[in-house]
């Protein structure tokens, strides 16, 4: 009678845990979907590869805006990601007192900081002081979003990493910063890149912190002190125009957008995968 | 007989825990001694002194003397990382390194180090440690698969393996057997004879069986302080404390 019993209960169970699997899902499919249907049809070579024409002119392109977030994202990446594995790299392996848990309160805070207010942290110690947009205010903007992200994921990689393992490179007679480059981040490192991936994801895709920092352009990039153009500042701008054509190229730059994350976060998986070790 | 290792007055704290009070006992070169007692009595906490693996644990420290041939371990100026590659250890759970081949695990103590040395001349030690380690002929010809790939009781000679290939003077062992099955225990124990011709091995256990059979030497520790020290079977056959006598006949730990 109670294995009966039980045995409702695990089928219901199971039943909410898929349906709210399937909720999960629905979403990222219909944004997929409505991207690919409004999107595709925007799409041709010359979107990948000519510039932006002038309003009321057909056809044109955004390809410097797509260069534009690479190299946006290729800043922002210098400037963060050494900054962020070395804090989660400090929290794991010697966060353990106040200062730790400090740093870890801090990336938490700064990790809930809406972009539009790093947006005005970049423009005003960055822009203002150099009279002028630039990528480099850009890149740092989206640098600071990157750390907390980068830090705490890479702080839980480790944490991951078994104690055993450091004790016995240790005990081996190799000093602990040989340890933790060669032991420890070498064990984590498919999990480090991953947390890596979610933020460059992340930030690949963040309009408000560029609005005044990179600011936009319909050139190519004229240089990193120059203001530049990105996807998501495009499709913006597209989006809000009252012209047909511009939202058209809007749903193709969001297509293309969403293709640069999915197909990144893809090959990183793929070209990771096989390393991961885990550890027992 | 030389002593290897001498502690004196040696305590230890996790935190304001004191973990071992006043320690004090002569290690013998080249012999095998042992350190039984209930858990939690500190003698894993004893061994990790002697190789300064202690302090690696936050908020631990200790105090006293530690003499390894005349020289005392915590003399200031004295850098823990080369006493520990005098002092080997092997831990409780194997624990070769995941991301390495079997090859590279035994090399792994001058690999981290930075050593780099002919090809050839890395082989011969991989080889010499593997077959000291009883191991050699299991996985001769599968030197490049992963650490992780052999069986637990192969795991922990692999890691044995390891300790020697740094060339230590002592091993220390930290229940090298406890997550092992009887047939790798008796492997391992067979390989700690083999092995004390030449190197002096301290190993914390909680099997009296097993300090009976591969010791010469047993120290029994209770709440931290050594109760009786001596030879292994004037500890087993005529124990001179009461509270050894009762832990050795079961009637406590």
């Amino acid at each position: 009678m109670a294995y009966q019993r039980r045995r409702v209960v695990n089928v219901f169970a199971q039943g909410v845990m898929v349906g709210c699997t399937v909720a999960v899902l629905i979403p990222l499919v219909l944004i997929f979907a409505y991207l690919l249907f409004k999107g595709v049809g925007s799409l041709n070579l010359a979107f990948f590869t000519s510039l932006p024409k002038p309003v009321g002119e057909a056809g044109g392109g955004m390809a410097n805006a797509i260069v534009g977030t690479m190299i946006l994202i290729g800043l922002a990446s210098v400037v963060g990601l050494p900054i962020g594995v070395a804090t989660g790299v400090y929290l794991a392996e010697y966060g353990y007192g106040r200062v730790g848990w400090v740093v870890r309160f801090c990336a938490d805070v700064l990790n809930g900081v809406p972009s539009i207010v790093i947006g005005i942290y970049a423009y005003t110690l960055i822009v203002l002081p150099m009279k002028g947009f630039s990528a480099y205010a850009g890149g740092c903007g989206l640098a600071v979003i990157m750390l907390p992200i980068v830090a705490r994921t890479t702080e839980e990689m480790l944490k991951l990493v078994p104690n055993s393992l450091r004790e016995g490179a240790l005990a081996l007679g190799v000093p602990a910063w040989r340890t933790t480059l060669l032991v420890v981040i070498r064990t984590a490192r498919a999990g480090i890149i991953t947390g890596i991936m979610l933020a460059v994801a992340r930030i690949a895709g963040e309009t408000a912190p560029l609005l005044f920092t990179a600011f936009g352009s319909q050139y190519w990039h004229q240089g990193l002190g120059q203001p530049i153009s990105s996807l998501p500042v495009q499709i913006y701008t597209y989006a809000i125009s009252p012209f047909d054509d511009w939202h058209r190229q809007a749903w193709a730059g969001a297509l293309v957008l969403l293709a640069l994350i999915f197909l990144t976060s893809l090959s990183v998986r793929v070209l990771t995968r096989g390393r991961v070790h885990t550890a027992r | 007989m030389a002593n290897k290792l001498e502690v004196h007055h040696l305590d230890a704290w996790f935190g304001t825990n004191q973990a071992l009070r006043d320690i004090s006992l002569s290690i013998q070169d080249r012999a095998v001694t042992a350190m039984i007692g209930p858990s939690g009595c500190g003698k894993s906490t004893l061994i990790r002194c002697l190789n300064r693996m202690h302090e690696v644990v936050p908020g631990a420290r200790a105090s006293g003397e530690v003499l390894l041939d005349g020289e005392n371990v915590y003399a200031p100026g004295v850098d823990p990382v080369q006493v520990r590659a005098k002092v080997g250890m092997v831990f409780q759970k194997p624990n070769p390194f995941p991301t390495m081949s079997i090859f590279d695990n035994v090399v792994a103590g001058l690999r981290l180090n930075g050593e780099r040395r002919p090809r050839a001349e890395m082989a011969a030690i991989v080889e010499r440690s593997l077959r000291q380690a009883a191991l050699w002929d299991e996985v001769k010809d599968s030197l490049q698969a992963s650490g992780v790939s052999l069986s637990g009781g192969q795991q922990q000679r692999l890691c044995i393996a390891r300790a020697i290939a740094v060339q230590p003077e002592v091993i220390l062992m930290d229940e090298p057997c406890s997550a092992l099955d009887p047939i790798a225990t008796t492997k391992i124990e067979e390989l700690i004879h083999e092995l004390k011709g030449q190197y002096t091995i301290l190993i914390v256990t909680h099997s009296m069986q097993q300090a009976a059979r591969v010791s010469d030497y047993t120290a029994f520790l209770y709440l931290g302080k050594l109760i009786e020290f001596g030879a292994t079977d004037k500890i087993f056959t005529t124990p001179q404390q009461k509270e050894t006598e009762d832990y050795i006949t079961g009637r406590f730990g």
